[in-house]
């Protein structure tokens, strides 16, 4: 046998490059199967890689320190004992080897991706505030952190929150902040902990709910909307349910159909709840600290997708965003674009790439879909008269049919085509690769949408 | 009805110790070649090892008759393979191909095989455990005396629904034995962290169902606490809860970097109580085998997996129709 090639390890359903934080091995050292080789740093976390297969390092082909290591890359040489680097190496100079540091760097520099759109100005931030790169998944954790410092009563509950520091690292440091009373890591009931949640908002506390992802908050229905949702009304007014249960929601990447669906629909369904579904980090942050403060129980839908994704962030002490204010991210004449969420990626891609066949797309972020500006969105059709919706979850009864409807009640006499629904298909979420990329929405069929009704 | 802690008191014989031996080593390999594939990005999303856990199932297996069924959670590969499901066909599930037990559909949280009674592969923490409770519930209906192996974690182990299930399951004399695979970790939460009750054989003590705790590292000692349940339950005496002290090697996860316990403590548990290593020594000591004659198994095993690993690589994607198929049944049909 000759020698293998020790590759950069995909550690995570997410991750596309790495850093090589560490070697904990040298060349020419013996390792068994099971032995640590490095410390490998990914969009997560930093994990230890271990050897597969018995051998003796050969030759390290990744410095340590290098970033941007693309899933794949030979990282070093793996010998059989005995045989030696030149001899491993002759046969087969991968040429992919042969440069390897360089090649990280260009790889990095190639998949950078486009930077974040800018935001359009917002009223609330003056003029001159410093803007900070900051990525959504700290912006949610910077909004909790405020909350708490500002009020004794709100506090974080969930499964891995603490100690673990977030299943996804959204809670990162807030353990060490505020201490175990306050940080408090459950045991695996959801049911249980969200009805805990709600009789600790009766009795006036302002507790944040994580679930780990919203597919698990299925088991905790019940509580949201039984519990939370109905209560101030069956009170006749006295029983206020100042709650926030937040968590990922919507398909990540290949964890297939019980773990990849979006409930935007779902909770926008139900009277009594408020409901946040943000894209940007801004948005996160300003909406996540409004959620805590609101004496309504909230559903506020993350995307595990869209933790590591950078925008800037006003650097204001204290910034908060209105529940049932949409955002108008670009500014268009030929038709309307309305989404939330992931669905705003699409929104804004499939808007640049009409621009670039000479249809002007206005796109709006609607933020929370309950209460929902829909005001918002009738003047933009009242401009456009043609109006897309965009989002990740099912067609039926979906966040775009309640558009639909309302602009035909409301907007009938401006639109000159019917709105159109873009959707995931109406299937459970596939595992396979080729599968799962058909059932989510793409910019593309945005495109081809927004060519529908524009006639063009 | 009492709980026990059992001490193990075994007899075996070469035959059988190899078989063991041939399936727990199975599983390992398998899973260790299922983690290479990961990192090579070949299989995506979560994907849960055994590895560790392999004196569970096979043990259990070992007492399972025709027309048992078993059902588990997201760590599901090694019952799959334990209960003899194809290993090619479930590495291409893995790998989201064609070939693979649900078509490339379901990934390495969700297979299933009518065939051979697994119902699944479940990716929700506790919802395993009433449709097992259903199971069985079908097969007393039948007046059958079949039994339903219904696993779950010691995480799961706090979910309300396991309770309600334990309430039903005794009230009706339901067929199932409940087997607690304690790994002594939900994701990164020790048990002690998340149970009031740690012991978790007495959790169905307030329900009247006998419970026993059971050293899951010990393939024989599995073996003999499941008979003891397999008769008790298929006597009609109601259900069984066996709680099985293991412990998984690997991450919660491929991406769970495992900074709540030290390397030590995993190094030692695999020094000291390796379910492998154990049957190996029995093996060698007992003279059922000599180093050749294992080196040989090896060999086998390693070939079933290169094997179920290279049918998972060539095996196509799923044809595009598939996104739209299995949604709903063809037939509208009645209970048999
Ligand atoms: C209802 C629900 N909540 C949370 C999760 C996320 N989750 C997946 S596995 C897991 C830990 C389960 O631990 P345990 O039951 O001990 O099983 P093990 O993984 O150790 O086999 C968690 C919290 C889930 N899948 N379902
Ligand atoms: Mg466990």
């Amino acid at each position: 046998m000759m020698a293998t090639e020790i590759l950069m390890p995909a550690l995570s359903p997410t991750m596309e490059e790495g850093k090589l934080a560490k070697w904990l091995v040298k060349e020419g050292d013996k390792v068994a199967a099971g032995d640590i080789l490095a410390e490998i740093e990914t969009d997560k976390a930093v994990m230890e890689f271990e050897a597969v297969e018995d051998g003796v390092i050969g030759k390290l082909l990744v410095p340590e320190g290098a970033e941007g290591v693309a899933v794949s890359t030979p990282i070093a040489l793996l010998l059989e004992e005995g045989e030696s680097v030149d001899a491993a190496s002759a046969p087969a100079p991968a040429p992919a080897s042969t440069a390897p540091a360089p090649a990280p760097q260009e790889s990095s520099a190639a998949s950078a991706a486009p930077a974040a759109p800018e935001a359009p100005d917002d009223p609330q931030i003056p003029p001159g505030t410093e803007m900070r790169q900051t990525t959504v998944r700290e912006a949610l954790r910077d909004a909790m952190a405020e909350e708490m410092r500002r009020d004794e009563g709100v506090f974080l509950m969930g499964e891995e929150v603490a100690q673990y520091q977030g299943a996804y690292k959204v809670s990162q440091g807030l353990l060490d902040e505020f201490g175990a009373r306050r940080v408090i890591d459950t045991p695996i009931t959801e049911m249980g902990f969200a009805g805990l949640g709600v009789g600790a908002a009766f009795a006036g506390l302002r507790p944040v709910v994580e679930f780990m992802t919203f597919n698990f908050a299925m088991q905790a229905i019940d509580h949201i909307i039984n519990s939370a949702a109905k209560t101030l009304y069956m009170s006749g007014g006295q029983m206020p349910c100042p709650i926030v249960f937040r968590g990922a929601n919507g398909a990540a990447a290949r964890v297939a159909a019980q773990h990849s669906q979006d409930y935007a629909a779902w909770y926008a369904h139900v009277p009594g709840l408020w409901v946040a579904q943000p894209y940007s980090a801004a948005d996160a942050k300003g909406l996540l600290k409004s959620a805590i403060r609101s004496d309504n129980p909230v559903v506020f839908l993350e995307n595990e997708l869209m933790y590591g994704e950078a925008f800037e962030v006003p650097a204001l002490d204290d910034y908060t965003i209105p529940f049932g204010k949409a955002r108008i991210w670009r500014e268009g004449t030929d038709v309307t674009l309305v989404s939330f969420g992931i669905g705003m990626k699409w929104a804004l891609q499939a808007a640049d790439a009409l621009a670039g066949q000479g249809i002007s797309a206005e796109v709006i972020d609607l933020r929370t879909l309950r209460p929902m500006d829909t005001a918002t969105v009738i003047k933009s059709v009242q401009k456009t008269n043609r109006c897309v919706t965009v989002e990740e979850g099912w067609p039926v009864a979906s966040i775009g049919n309640h558009i639909s409807a309302v602009l035909m009640a409301e907007a009938f006499d401006w639109l000159d085509a019917p709105v159109l629904n873009v959707t995931g298909k109406d299937v459970p979420m596939p595992y396979a690769a080729n599968l799962e990329r058909h059932a989510l929405v793409t910019a593309q069929e945005v495109v081809e949408a927004a060519r529908a009704v524009a006639y063009r | 009805m009492a709980k026990t802690k059992s001490t193990p008191k075994t007899n075996t014989s070469g035959e059988e110790l190899r078989a063991f031996y041939r399936q727990m080593l199975l599983i390992r390999r398998f899973e260790e070649k299922a983690g290479q594939l990961y990192g090579m990005g070949l299989i995506g999303g979560f994907c849960h090892l055994y590895i560790g856990q392999e004196a569970v199932v096979v043990g259990l297996e070992a007492v399972a008759r025709e027309g048992d069924k078993r059902i588990t959670s997201y760590r599901d590969h090694g019952h799959m393979l334990a209960c003899g499901m194809d290993p090619k066909g479930v590495m291409a599930e893995l790998t989201g191909r064609a070939g693979g037990y649900s078509k490339g559909k379901g990934g390495s949280m969700h297979m299933f095989s009518r065939e051979k009674d697994f119902y699944g592969g479940h990716g929700i923490v506790g919802a395993q455990v009433p449709i097992g409770t259903g199971l069985a519930f079908a097969d007393k209906y039948r007046g059958n005396d079949n039994v339903t192996f219904t696993y779950f974690g010691d995480g799961a182990a706090n979910q309300g629904q396991v309770y309600e299930s334990f309430n039903m399951a005794e009230l009706w004399q339901l067929p199932v034995i409940y087997v607690i695979e304690n790994n002594q970790y939900a994701m990164g939460t020790a048990v002690t962290r998340a149970s009031s009750t740690p012991e978790l054989y007495t959790r169905g003590e307030a329900f009247n169902i006998p419970g026993e705790q059971v050293d899951g590292m010990d393939v024989l000692a599995v073996r003999d606490a499941g008979r003891r349940a397999a008769e008790f339950v298929r006597a009609g005496k109601g259900p069984y809860i066996l709680e099985m002290k293991t412990y998984r090697y690997r991450g919660h996860s491929m991406s769970d970097p495992a900074k709540y316990r030290t390397r030590e403590e995993v190094q030692k548990v695999r020094a000291e109580r390796d379910a492998i290593d154990h049957v190996r020594d029995l093996l060698l000591q007992g003279k059922h085998a000599d180093e050749a004659a294992l080196k040989e198994i090896d060999k086998e095993i390693k070939a079933v997996v290169n094997e179920a690993a290279e049918f998972a690589r060539e095996s196509p994607e799923p044809d595009l129709s598939e996104l739209w198929s299995d949604i709903y049944a063809e037939a509208a049909g009645g209970a048999e």
